[in-house]
């Protein structure tokens, strides 16, 4: 046998073991306290939590698309030569990560969109979770830019580019492998928060869950499909991006 | 090529890197070396020279022709010129062809299968043919120098500046890289290079720009200077480089 089949097998062997514990551990808890359980109640509800997911699934993905185009936009203001423009971005980056979503989304809805005569709650909510993430998403982008060593840059200048081809073809290619495994947490923190949306109305997977618990009068039945729903949405994006991180892998 | 610098000043912060830099060469200089002590202002002049930076004040001129100031007119003038650097500085996330093909392409405007097949013959021609598809992290320093050099001569340059080329390689690859730069001098490439390899220098370089403290003491034909420099802290550089060699 050669030495990747023997080091897959043992891998396979402790996720075994290590599965049969937790639930074994899982098992012992929940039997301990005698919950009575009613799946069938939570089981008439199973449309509404399928809507409830794909609403969750929707925003995500577009926050996540928005929220890494105003990082990026924001990274760019911070690094701006200009003193108005850096100023501005610093100011956009430290409000929105200092302050809570739930006030930005108060506030953002109730107020912003309402004088801006914008009534779609979704788009709304949408936009200002792509927002927050964003503003944490620009720093680990920036970190991720300013990385990028000084020969590096000298190197680009010296073989002829400017400056915008310096940053398409030397900083931002280096730049996004660093930038990666930062950039997975956060788009798992904004599937996280989106639940959040539930105060400006939208009925995302959390609220469903919520509503479906208050009908049926259940509790883990809603809550323990909810926390694998996510996990369904969290797990590919994690995969997909270690996948991500061996393509772009390299020495430097 | 002649080349002349009138006063040429460069600070980097509170340091001054070049105070008054003044010399110039005869028109059949063709290989000039850059001498002195580290901190001497030999890099910066180097990199003045090039267009890679632009001095606060004074005129570097190229045949007669002041090299532009405005950011736009230097970056032209960089454009036909080639460097090399002491720690190779090739794009770790390409290969070596991608290194040699990307500003091909991208700054000279070549298509592609014209640039790569430049880099191609480049590459093969410094001895790397079975390197072509590795990245600079999979090479030795002297294999990434010598793509380092593809890349610099693939644009053709009028002028090939290296900065202490073989400061950054054990003694073999050194002996490697030098001998590449040896053909291009005897190929008619105008070069100018700043070295500490003053045994190299005395064989290929025809003309010796000697920097201490920000400032040129002397700039002579090679010949003249390797027999006896004229100011003391050139001969006690030669001298002290001399003694283990």
């Amino acid at each position: 046998m050669t030495t990747a089949a023997i080091s897959t097998i043992r891998r396979a062997a402790w996720i075994l073991v290590l599965w049969t514990a937790v639930c074994l551990l899982l098992y012992a808890t929940f039997a301990a306290v005698h919950y009575p359980w009613n799946w069938m109640g939570a089981w008439g509800y199973r449309t509404q939590f399928m809507w409830g997911w794909l609403t969750t699934l929707g925003i995500s993905i577009c926050a996540m698309l928005f929220s890494i185009a105003v990082g990026f936009l924001l990274m760019c203001g911070r690094r701006f030569p200009s003193e108005p423009v850096h100023l501005l971005a610093s100011g956009i980056v430290e409000v929105l990560r200092g302050s809570p979503l739930l006030v930005q989304l108060l506030v953002g809805y109730y107020i912003i969109a309402n004088a801006l005569q914008v009534n779609s709650p979704l788009l709304v909510g949408t936009v200002l979770l792509g927002c927050f993430h964003g503003a944490y998403l620009a720093e680990v982008f920036r970190g991720a830019v300013e990385s990028i060593g000084a020969s590096q840059r000298e190197a680009a200048r010296a073989v002829g580019f400017d400056a915008l081809q310096t940053y398409r073809y030397v900083i931002i290619p280096q730049a996004v492998r660093r930038a990666l495994p930062g950039t997975t947490g956060q788009l798992v923190s904004l599937i996280k928060d989106s639940s959040l949306l539930s105060v400006i109305g939208i009925e995302e997977l959390v609220q469903k869950v919520r509503i479906l618990n208050s009908s049926s009068y259940t509790a883990l039945e809603g809550y323990l499909p909810l926390a694998v729903a996510y996990l369904l949405m969290t797990l590919p994006l994690s995969w997909w991006a270690r996948r991500l991180e061996r393509r772009f892998a390299y020495e430097t | 090529m002649k080349l002349e610098a009138q006063e040429v000043v460069k600070t980097f912060g509170k340091s001054t890197a070049l105070s008054g830099a003044t010399f110039a060469t005869d028109a059949d200089a063709s290989v000039v070396a850059l001498l002195g002590p580290s901190g001497g202002g030999k890099s910066t002049l180097l990199r003045i020279l090039g267009s890679l930076l632009v001095p606060e004040s004074g005129v570097i001129l190229q045949d007669g022709t002041a090299l532009p100031r405005d950011p736009e007119g230097a970056l032209r003038t960089l454009r036909h010129n080639g460097f090399v650097f002491q720690g190779y500085n090739l794009f770790p996330h390409l290969t070596a062809l991608q290194n040699v093909v990307l500003p091909l392409q991208a700054v000279h405007g070549l298509t592609r299968e014209r640039a790569r097949a430049r880099a191609h013959d480049w590459l093969e021609r410094l001895g790397l043919a079975d390197h072509l598809h590795k990245r600079p992290a999979e090479l030795s320093g002297g294999q990434q120098q010598r793509a380092a050099i593809a890349r610099a001569l693939a644009p053709e340059p009028k002028l090939l500046l290296l900065d202490e080329p073989t400061s950054a390689l054990d003694p073999v690859m050194t002996g490697e890289v030098l001998e590449v730069i040896r053909g291009l001098a005897e190929a008619g490439q105008q070069i100018v290079l700043a070295t500490h390899e003053i045994s190299f220098a005395r064989q290929v370089a025809n003309w010796v720009i000697f920097l201490a403290a920000g400032r040129v003491e002397e700039s002579c034909r090679a010949a003249s200077f390797f027999q006896e420099p004229a100011s003391a802290l050139a001969r006690q550089y030669v001298a002290g480089l001399s003694k283990y060699r």
